[in-house]
């Protein structure tokens, strides 16, 4: 029973980084209709900023925490405005290439400089050691992690649906051409909202530095599995993908636990396979017109 | 009629053939194998993406199967090295079929992420079935082999070789110029009116999916054939990007622009490797930006309106994905 509860917590951390790159992609689908294959490489970054500001600079985990998701917020501002924004108008599909080519220059850039095997980063002091309550232990850093991922998801749900500027988001989302038409300069928040999802994407990279090895290729193989989360869940809906991003990584959480590996592995791509027969659209995915 | 429309078809197919039978004496020969697999393979992403507006991100899923099949084959039966590529190619084609059936389900930009979610998953079952596969390893020492024919120089199976890849890229450019082709360019510019004239619009599209996939299965045959080793690389998700890659820079819906591409590309990676780069991707990767960015047509596309004296391209086939459609600077 203690072990199941572990495998649950696991999950959940692991969960919260899907939640908060499939979050990302969402309000960047939902706003320029655009699915971010560099998601993963600016997750890579938001590690390798990390290490960059410890090694390079003295500054802590803390530091870290703050400035890298800030720093990448500019960054992401920077990239839609000069590029994403140029292949606004055209198919999606040439911005989902042009994030595609930026992938590969950013993955080899990065493993030129610090080289293809994994840059150490230790545990930020304070958060090393385990939580036991009882018989149940648990690493202090994961639980950490996943009350972030939890906070940084509430949050992004709470500035949605309570505030001002996600009322405009969600209309801008729903119906572009009305919010418009209702005097809303749906323009000025595509920028701000694309920057957001890179932030956060950085974050959760920031997040998986101490506990993960930090490679060239670590948001290449994460990204996949997030876009079979998105699949599932369906980009139309932000808190759809953030339910599913945290319910597959314990699924998954209990399949490595429970059954052998090869079915852990897959589980999340049958479980694909399974939405794409029964509910294209995905669970929480508006239905597209039936062809 | 200009001079270029009457001929140039005639033109390119004699340039086309010169310099492929002329590739492994110019090229080392190792090379000149690599390219015309990745030929098959970009062609195969093309017929889907360029006719079909269908972005497959998963062909690697079919590249692979087809040369681990083909690898074993070969390693396991000592077959003739056609029998083991087609063994491939119809494995390839076989797997397709459920791929194929869930993934047209979607379309757009979910399609390219099913596909390439599906790829990654053969990608780990490979990895797990090491007792098949030889997992991380690989499958080492593929006999290459034809019976009465020394195979070992790369240099003569180029041209064993050849009439297989000649084959595969007649059988797209005909697939194209088909009436099958022609129902395949309707639902890509319109699938709701080609469903109204009672085209089964998803049997279609899966057909296409099956037979990009054989394509792609018949490279990556050939492939572990000239290699003669197969790794998890093959399945690996790089490997569809490449592809993708190919087909861009060529130019989407041109099928010959992936194969000049794929000929470029890898003597550039080759060059780059041959130097000691360490990144060869930074400058692919931006090359690509660039094409994606400025010159949608690709190589293809750009020098044939150059010869066409900007002249419309062909009214007949248009792009879904439409690169002429809008101008950057119009933004």
């Amino acid at each position: 029973m203690i072990g199941f509860f572990e495998q649950t917590i696991n999950g959940l951390v692991n969960g919260g980084f899907y939640a908060m790159l499939a979050l990302g992609l969402a309000v960047i689908f939902g706003m320029l209709g655009v699915v971010n294959f560099a998601h993963g490489a600016f997750y890579m970054l938001g590690a390798y900023g990390a290490y960059i500001a410890l090694h390079a600079a003295g500054l802590s985990y803390w530091w870290s925490l703050a400035i890298v998701p800030l720093v990448l917020f500019a960054v992401g501002m920077i990239f839609e405005r000069t590029l994403v924004a140029r292949l606004a108008r055209l198919d999606p599909l040439y911005n989902f290439l042009l994030t595609f080519g930026v992938t590969l220059v950013l993955q080899d850039a990065v493993s030129w400089h610090f080289g293809p095997t994994a840059s150490p980063y230790k545990l930020p002091s304070g958060l090393t050691g385990a939580i036991s309550i009882g018989s149940f232990v648990f690493p202090t850093y994961r639980l950490f992690v996943f009350g972030v991922a939890l906070l940084c998801c509430v949050a992004a749900w709470w500035a949605l649906a309570r505030t001002r500027v996600g009322m405009v988001i969600r209309a801008a989302t729903e119906r572009p051409d009305l919010t418009k038409a209702l005097g809303v300069n749906v323009g000025r928040w595509v920028t701000p909202v694309f920057g957001f999802g890179i932030a956060l994407a950085g974050l959760a990279g920031v997040l998986a530095a101490p506990m993960q090895a930090v490679t060239p290729l670590m948001g290449a193989d994460l990204i996949i599995v997030v876009f079979a989360v998105v699949v599932i869940g369906g980009l139309g809906s932000i808190v759809g993908s953030v339910l599913t991003g945290f319910g597959l990584g314990v699924l998954s959480s209990w399949a490595q636990a429970y059954a052998p590996a090869i079915v852990a592995q897959l589980l999340v791509f049958v479980l694909m396979a399974v939405v794409l027969l029964a509910r294209p659209s995905g669970l929480f995915g508006h239905q597209e017109a039936a062809i | 009629m200009t001079l270029y429309q009457r001929y140039g078809r005639w033109a390119i197919l004699l340039v086309g053939a010169v310099a492929a039978l002329a590739l492994p004496r110019v090229l080392y020969p190792p090379v000149a194998l690599d390219i015309a697999a990745w030929a098959l393979l970009a062609v195969a992403v093309d017929l889907l993406l360029g006719y079909v507006g269908l972005l497959s991100f998963g062909h690697a899923a079919f590249w692979g199967s087809s040369a681990y099949t083909a690898g074993l084959v070969a390693a396991k039966t000592g077959a003739p090295f056609p029998v083991a590529v087609v063994a491939g190619v119809i494995v390839s084609a076989v797997i397709a079929v459920p791929i194929g059936y869930l993934a047209v389900r979607r379309t757009g930009i979910y399609f390219a992420m099913v596909t390439l979610a599906f790829a990654q998953m053969i990608y780990f079952l490979a990895n797990q079935l090491d007792g098949l596969t030889g997992g991380d390893n690989g499958l080492q020492d593929v006999p290459r082999t034809l019976p009465g024919v020394d195979l070992s120089d790369p240099y003569y199976f180029y041209y064993w070789m050849a009439p297989l890849v000649a084959l595969g890229l007649f059988l797209a450019w005909r697939i194209v110029h088909s009436p099958f082709g022609r129902v395949l360019v309707a639902i890509r510019d319109n699938p709701t009116r080609a469903r109204s004239l009672g085209y089964p619009v998803h049997r279609y599209k899966i057909a296409a999916f099956v037979l990009s996939a054989a394509l792609a299965g018949l490279g990556g045959g050939l492939y572990a054939m000239s290699h003669q080793f197969v790794t998890l690389d093959t399945l690996r998700w790089t490997t569809s990007g490449q592809a993708v890659v190919l087909v861009v820079l060529g130019g989407i819906g041109t099928l010959w622009g992936a194969v000049v591409a794929a000929g470029l590309t890898l003597r550039l990676q080759d060059y780059l490797s041959l130097q000691h780069f360490a990144a060869p991707n930074l400058i692919l990767g931006a090359l690509f930006a660039l094409v994606v960015l400025v010159f949608r047509r690709g190589i293809w596309g750009t020098v044939s309106d150059l010869l066409r004296q900007r002249q419309p391209a062909d009214p007949a086939a248009p792009s879904r994905i439409d690169p002429a459609a809008m101008p950057p600077s119009a933004v």
